[in-house]
């Protein structure tokens, strides 16, 4: 199927989004979609869908002029869109999230369930993936929800998939077995459009990217015939230079020790040091526990053996507050559920963090409040409308920054990160990593978990590698690369 | 919608149940020449003063996300206890207190069963419900406690005026005034916002939730207490079946002043706003003579438009 998008506009109220956007999409190919958050891509891309409708341009589908009033009309026409945010009902099994709405009947109008499972599996099997279809979403891994997403498309035998960051939540094996199935599909004669900030997946698997920049599409380049910096200068309509600025600082004496850190089932044995003025990068799949041990040394899971101890004297931390206590800060993960109110503003979420630093006996003291937001707006160049501004309404980069703003003024002497730039566009990507520089001048210990190999090997100091809760090993920045990580991370020696 | 407008549209949402309250109270007026009167309007206000202080109480653990069933069975356990206390010989003052404290603590059972206890809120707080409602019933014996003596402090915080202001409203307009700092000036006002918009943020952000939701509780069972003293005050006898279906009043204030059931957001103001439109609803239509039966219905509906007014744009 050819897809052709031409001189798209959209505004939404007096914010226009799309102004002379569009882009070629070819038999088979898969094509990557890029641009900076904010540039347009998913808009444009449900305008297509028909989620959303055009003011101005013209679509033709293998020539044809086409308006698709919904996403169920581009749905049979062949055209699915597998969004970013998950789109799945926890308290269901995997088959009943593959068929909701599309139930197989018998000839009395009851869900048969023989024919579903077998279909089911067999779409499972075509993936890859070994998951149970009677297994209840809600037990499955965020890679494991996303592959079923993944597979929900499939079953409807769609001409075109449209994949809005499909990787951002998989691990390295599960994006291997996503990047085999796009190959096959591709095959097939089925076409992609591949929207991802990740250059590294992008030239390993497709075959050309147009470029949105302001909602305005700025050109399409080959694979073979472009790279790296002529595409980021595309997006952002700069050079960036250097994707990950460079470091000098002094590596300090050790502040946080764990010894034999052990939740059984969890994370055993687990042992690691961090020095002041280091970044210490955590990698490992997916599940391999590095989440958990973050999350036990800050207080939040209990852990049943083992000891930590700050600045050689050994700390029992039970709580979040404890550790903060003892000088530790946590980025989690998700900074939508875990790490903003969505729904307040800029100030009191960066408030929250620090409401000792901001009151005076409980009693919150309105100008130092505002001091603090306004500098952590000006430091870290968070993009608003001002304090006021509501988190909800920021781009991920944005809201990152708010997150590390919250915790920088904490003063911590420890600070994990946990998947840091996920969902940020290259160049607030940039920022934070400056931001993290900047931490690590002062003296903070980091500890910055990532699944983006390209990111942990550019910023760390030393990485540790987690699998199935042990730590497989520490190497150094100099010996570190792709290869010897993955093999520590899959289970094997170097 | 730029961001202007969009403020625009916000206050006048936030105005939208005030609105309602002034429209309703000029159209009152104008049909009913008895309900404008500065004496009717006094009584009112003091008819709101129980429901009010109450709804304050719930909108503190609505915010957290929470909600309080049991505050009519704490407002009738501690005003019983209280006239037996005074009945057998305790000073009506110490009884009193002694009310306030009890009410505290079994607000405070409420949070830590739903803290601790990991139970849902409406679970929990229909269990405590249920619970003081019976031992209400075993410590009266279903039978009334009166013959309360005549003790200035019990006829003053229900009875008595200052300067033509009955003591209640002053209580009411103090004890809002106290909330409103509390909620928007204190590090406790903002855990407890922060708890109600997300409690993992807040969790990890160094907020002690569960200590925010007990003291939640705690305020809510103490308010219900207060409110019972004044009830007890008023009526001279402690009814076992006193405050029986408060909890609906006064959620249905709260819903009023656009604080979302889901917690995280609200306004105490709001919920003063919809205690007044509960009391003018409830002196109003008594007035016209609207029957009690349809008197429900309609203020049912008045719920449902300003709830349905200040849905999320």
């Amino acid at each position: 199927m050819q897809i052709e998008m031409k001189g798209i506009d959209k505004s939404f109220g007096s914010n226009q989004v799309l102004k002379d956007a569009g882009f070629v999409l070819s038999d088979g190919e898969v094509h990557a979609l890029m641009g900076e958050n904010g540039a347009g891509k998913s808009t444009l891309m449900k305008i297509l869908t028909g989620v959303y409708t055009k003011d101005a341009g013209t679509i033709y589908v293998d020539g044809q002029e086409v308006h698709y009033k919904n996403p169920q009309e581009a749905e049979k026409a062949g055209i699915v869109f597998i969004h970013q945010e998950l789109n799945v009902l926890y308290d269901l099994t995997v088959e009943e999230n593959l068929f909701i709405g599309k139930e197989i009947k018998n000839k009395f109008g009851l869900c048969n369930q023989k024919a579903m499972r077998k279909k089911a599996e067999e779409a499972l099997n075509r993936l890859g993936v070994h998951i149970s279809p009677s297994e209840v979403m809600s037990n499955l891994s965020v890679g494991q929800q996303q592959m079923i997403e993944i597979c929900k498309a499939l079953m409807v035998d769609a001409k075109v998939i449209i994949m809005d960051e499909p990787t951002a939540a998989l691990t390295q094996s599960e994006t291997l077995v996503l990047f085999d199935v796009i190959r096959s599909l591709k095959k097939a004669g089925v076409s992609m459009v591949y929207i991802s900030h990740r250059m590294e997946e992008i030239f390993e698997l497709c075959d050309r990217i147009s470029v949105l920049r302001d909602g305005t599409y700025i050109g399409t380049k080959n694979i073979p015939e472009t790279n790296m910096n002529e595409i980021v200068k595309m997006m952002i309509g700069r050079e960036i230079g250097e994707r990950y600025p460079a470091r000098n600082c002094k590596i300090g004496k050790t502040v946080l020790e764990v010894k034999g850190l052990t939740k059984k089932g969890v994370f055993q044995n687990v042992s690691f040091e961090v020095k002041a003025g280091e970044v210490l990068g955590v990698s490992g799949l997916m599940g391999a526990g590095r989440t958990e041990i973050m999350q036990a040394v800050f207080g939040n899971l209990p852990y049943e053996s083992g000891s930590i101890e700050i600045d050689g004297k050994e700390v029992h931390i039970k709580s979040p507050i404890q550790a903060m206590r003892c000088g530790i800060g946590f980025i989690t993960e998700d900074r939508k559920v875990e790490g903003l109110m969505l729904e307040e503003s800029i100030e009191k979420n960066i408030a929250l963090a620090n409401l000792s630093r901001v009151s005076d006996h409980n009693v919150m003291n309105r100008k130092k409040e505002d001091d603090l937001v306004k500098k952590g707006i000006e430091e870290l160049h968070i993009k608003c409308f001002g304090p006021n501004h509501e988190c909800g309404n920021l781009s991920g980069g944005n809201q990152q920054k708010v997150v590390f703003a919250k915790w920088i003024y904490t003063d911590p002497k420890i600070l994990i990160l946990d998947e840091p730039t996920r969902g940020v566009d290259i160049g607030a990507k940039k920022e934070i990593y400056t931001i993290i520089n900047e931490l690590a001048a002062k003296g903070v210990a980091i500890i910055m978990v990532s699944s983006e190999l390209p990111e942990v090997l550019g910023m760390s100091d030393r990485i540790m590698v987690v699998r199935e809760g042990d730590i497989r090993g520490v190497i150094g920045k100099e010996e570190a690369n792709q290869e010897n990580i993955m093999t520590l991370a899959t289970g094997g020696t170097i | 919608m730029n961001t202007n407008q969009k403020n625009i549209a916000n206050r006048v949402q936030d105005l939208g149940a005030l609105i309602a309250l002034v429209v309703l109270i000029i159209g009152i007026s104008v049909v009913s020449p008895e309900f404008r009167t500065w004496s009717n309007f006094l009584s009112l206000l003091r008819q709101s003063s129980i429901n009010g202080l109450i709804a304050f109480g719930m909108t503190c653990v609505i915010l957290t996300d929470a909600i309080d069933l049991s505050v009519g069975s704490v407002l009738a356990l501690s005003t019983v206890l209280c006239a037996g206390m005074i009945t057998s010989g305790v000073p009506a003052g110490a009884a009193m207190i002694a009310a306030l404290i009890i009410g505290t603590a079994l607000g405070m059972v409420s949070g830590v069963l739903v803290t601790k206890g990991r139970l849902q809120p409406f679970i929990a707080t229909l269990i405590t419900m249920t619970v003081y409602r019976g031992l209400t019933m075993i410590f009266t014996n279903g039978k009334p406690i009166s013959n309360l003596g005549d003790s200035f402090v019990l006829k003053l915080i229900g009875k008595g005026n200052l300067y033509r202001v009955p003591i209640p409203v002053i209580l009411l307009i103090l004890i809002f005034i106290g909330f409103f700092f509390l909620l928007n000036k204190t590090t406790f006002g903002r855990a407890v916002y922060a708890t109600g918009s997300n409690w993992k943020c807040a969790k990890l952000a160094g907020v002690n939730i569960h200590r925010t939701k007990i003291i939640a509780y705690a305020i809510s069972g103490f308010m219900s207490a207060l409110s019972g003293l004044i009830l007890l005050s008023r009526l001279g006898s402690a009814q076992p079946n006193l405050g029986d279906g408060y909890e609906l009043d006064a959620i249905a204030a709260v819903a009023l002043g656009g604080t979302s059931m889901s917690g995280g957001r609200g306004k105490i103001y709001g919920t003063f706003v919809g205690v007044l439109i509960i009391a003018v609803l409830n002196n109003g239509l008594n007035i016209l003579g609207v029957s009690s039966y349809y008197q429900d219905v309609i203020k049912g509906l008045v719920i449902l438009v300003a709830v349905l007014s200040d849905r999320k744009r």
